[in-house]
């Protein structure tokens, strides 16, 4: 179905991950003190490879993807760590350089596909406009390659549908569109927030699909942050899960969810209604996400950490190899005491 | 003795909108009036002490069916009948909304909001008596009695969504209509929710009607499902049935296209198509264009829900010749 490739020949080079976050920190200044949103992160993204960060409420995901795109809202800031994508540090750049790899080196989807698209302007606009301004192309090159992207992310009719506006669209069809404007530029990586979130089942499957096919095509690294294991299950290659800031445990999507080494993981995985059996209670985590105003001492999770000791409210756990898992936990490194 | 009557039955329940242009608009632009139809002859009864979830996706008309069944929308046409409680009057019936941010109010303390119903039914007759009944209610659905002081922003939303199913109690329905009352919720607080429900559910002998898009949450939940599409039931069953052998080909979409954690079907090319506009249907069988299955009878002739093999209802022109 696909003529033509849709990332530019900019073949990686094998080593160069498509992004390298490594200790990062983010903190909001605030009238009663400084609030740390992301503490000591650190993943890496391959290229062609999806990674999921998973995590409820208030964990940090989104700020996280906000924070490699350089879009964290005032006072947020990057307090500690460094971001490489494709290799070139990224949160030392000015707002003038970052503008320029904005887009070009890394796209963006976000959950709500209408206030992603302008309304004013149709779709072949947005599209040829995004594609000349990071290439250079021609009119009218441009405009064949629009209508590449828009064949590539699966929709019908792409000729006539360039000259509709994103009102004209379902939402499905709309999120397709912002797929093929973060497209565009052939970026190394896309940050996709919560991309399905907006979506019916039927609508995310097909959107899930979409994004594993054009990894698998373009090479591209996909970061997807959302809050429904389900669609990590079904997409992702590796996890992060994240709570409370920081990264809790990351591996291999199919270990971390059929064998969770820490117990924020497995009361995670428990939590979650079966489709295949019945019981009569689901497992709970009691308590709820400490707000940041409020983070408790030592291991984030431990107040409500069925096995905690002293040692887990007393100083935070490093993240290390478990078997095939990373995991944040005191229990797997040798007791609580 | 009296026949039995269930707790529910809804009769042919159709429910038009309209949702014309202003006046103006329409006599200068010289537009005909617009009706949706958002719920169509939709029949179905619940038992007494069972949960009976209606699944569908956004638009297939499950909530207004919900707001049906409490009287916040008025039936177009077809009955909503109640059955009798414990006292021999009709059973009373009490809704429990989706966002709990919205659902109370933020000026007034969480004690008023509970209280607000037992003051306006009469339901205790001093004072003394409602706030004690306030304090049993906060314990009930997990909160200290001590909470009645403060004010719903001082709670994350797993709290708040206690305090909404605190408010529909103090009323003591039989019958609660949940519209998706956890699909605000993560999934840890989701859990905790959920369980709260059966508990009430086994103690109090209530009867759920529970409107959900999350089938995990739905199987968790029910006895019985009613899948819609597009205002229309396309099937019922009872649980397990509709979980291991769906027969409407838009109930088997719909588990195939699921999530699934514990066995994910990863790479399968997904269905395509979508929903149609409710403005403007297709002819015979919504699902028609859609279907994988299609006959050219299915195009042209709306298929009735008929009895199918085990205790199903089917609406589909295929499963019936079957």
């Amino acid at each position: 179905m696909m003529a033509q490739p849709i990332a530019a020949s900019k073949e990686p080079e094998a080593a160069t991950p498509a992004l390298d976050v490594s200790g990062l920190s983010v903190e909001f200044p605030s009238r009663r003190g400084t609030l740390l949103a992301i503490d000591d992160v650190s993943m890496q993204i391959a290229p062609g490879e999806i990674l999921g960060v998973v995590g409820e409420s208030g964990a940090g995901k989104s700020i996280t993807g906000l924070a490699v795109l350089g879009l964290l809202e005032s006072p947020g800031r990057i307090s500690g760590g460094a971001i490489h994508v494709g290799g070139r540090r990224v949160d030392t750049l000015s707002e003038k350089e970052l503008t320029k790899v904005r887009g070009r080196e890394m796209g963006a989807i976000f959950q709500d596909p209408l206030t992603a698209l302008n309304p004013l302007f149709t779709v072949g606009k947005q599209l040829v406009e995004t594609i000349r301004l990071h290439s250079g192309m021609s009119k009218e090159a441009a405009n064949d390659r629009a209508l590449a992207l828009l064949q590539s992310v699966g929709i019908p009719a792409p000729r006539e549908r360039l000259r509709q506006y994103p009102h004209q669209f379902s939402g499905g069809m709309r999120q397709r569109v912002v797929i093929a404007l973060a497209l565009a530029a052939g970026p190394r990586l896309i940050i996709a927030d919560e991309p399905t979130t907006a979506l019916d089942v039927s609508i995310q499957a097909q959107i899930t699909a979409l994004l594993r096919k054009l990894c698998d095509e373009t090479g591209v690294g996909i970061m997807l942050v959302t809050h429904d294991m389900g669609v990590i299950a079904e997409t992702a290659d590796r996890v992060c899960v994240m709570y409370s800031g920081r990264v809790v445990e990351s591996g291999p999507v199919a270990e971390v969810i059929h064998n969770p080494q820490h117990p924020y993981t497995k009361g995670l995985m428990a939590a979650i209604p079966s489709l295949h059996d019945r019981v009569e209670t689901l497992a709970q985590i009691d308590g709820s996400m400490p707000r940041l105003n409020a983070r408790p001492t030592g291991c984030a999770f431990h107040p409500r950490c069925p096995y905690a000791g002293p040692k887990c409210s007393a100083a935070t756990p490093p993240l290390v190899s478990v078997g095939v898992t990373r995991s944040a936990c005191w229990l797997l490194q040798g007791g609580t005491q | 003795m009296t026949a039995y009557v269930p707790a529910l039955t809804v009769d042919g329940v159709s429910k038009v909108f309209d949702v014309s242009a202003p006046w103006l608009n329409r006599v200068i632009e010289r537009r005909p009036k617009l009706f949706v139809e958002a719920v169509s002859e939709v029949s179905f009864t619940v038992e007494t002490g069972t949960c009976f979830s209606i699944v569908g996706e956004s638009g297939c008309g499950k909530s207004t069916v919900a707001r049906l069944v409490t009287g916040l929308y008025k039936t177009t046409r077809g009955d909503i009948s109640f059955g009798t409680g414990a006292t021999g009057r009709p059973i009373r019936v009490q809704m429990i909304f989706q966002d709990p941010h919205s659902s109370v109010n933020p000026r007034w303390r969480v004690g008023d909001i509970i209280a607000e119903p037992i003051r306006e039914m009469k339901l205790r007759d001093t004072e003394k008596e409602t706030m004690a009944r306030v304090r049993e209610l906060l314990e009930t659905v997990g909160l200290g009695a001590d909470d009645a002081q403060k004010f719903p922003h001082e709670f994350s939303g797993g709290q708040r969504q206690r305090i909404s199913i605190a408010r529909a109690l103090a009323s003591e329905p039989e019958l609660l209509v949940c519209d998706e009352p956890t699909s605000a919720l993560d999934v840890s607080v989701q859990a905790q929710i959920l369980n709260l429900m059966r508990r009430l559910q086994d103690e109090l002998g209530l009867t759920y009607l529970f409107i959900s898009h999350d089938l995990s949450v739905v199987r968790h939940m029910s006895d019985h499902i009613a899948v819609m599409y597009l205002g229309r039931i396309v099937e019922q069953a009872p649980v397990e049935q509709l979980f291991t052998a769906p027969q409407h080909p838009y109930s088997k979409l719909l588990l195939a296209t699921i999530p699934d954690i514990q066995n994910p079907k990863r790479r399968v090319e997904a269905q395509a198509g979508e929903p149609p506009s409710p403005l403007n249907p297709p002819s015979g069988c919504a699902f028609h264009p859609r279907c994988p299955i299609a006959m050219e009878k299915c195009s042209k002739v709306m298929p009735e829900l008929l009895h199918a093999p085990g205790h199903a209802k089917v609406s589909c022109h295929a499963v019936a010749e079957v």
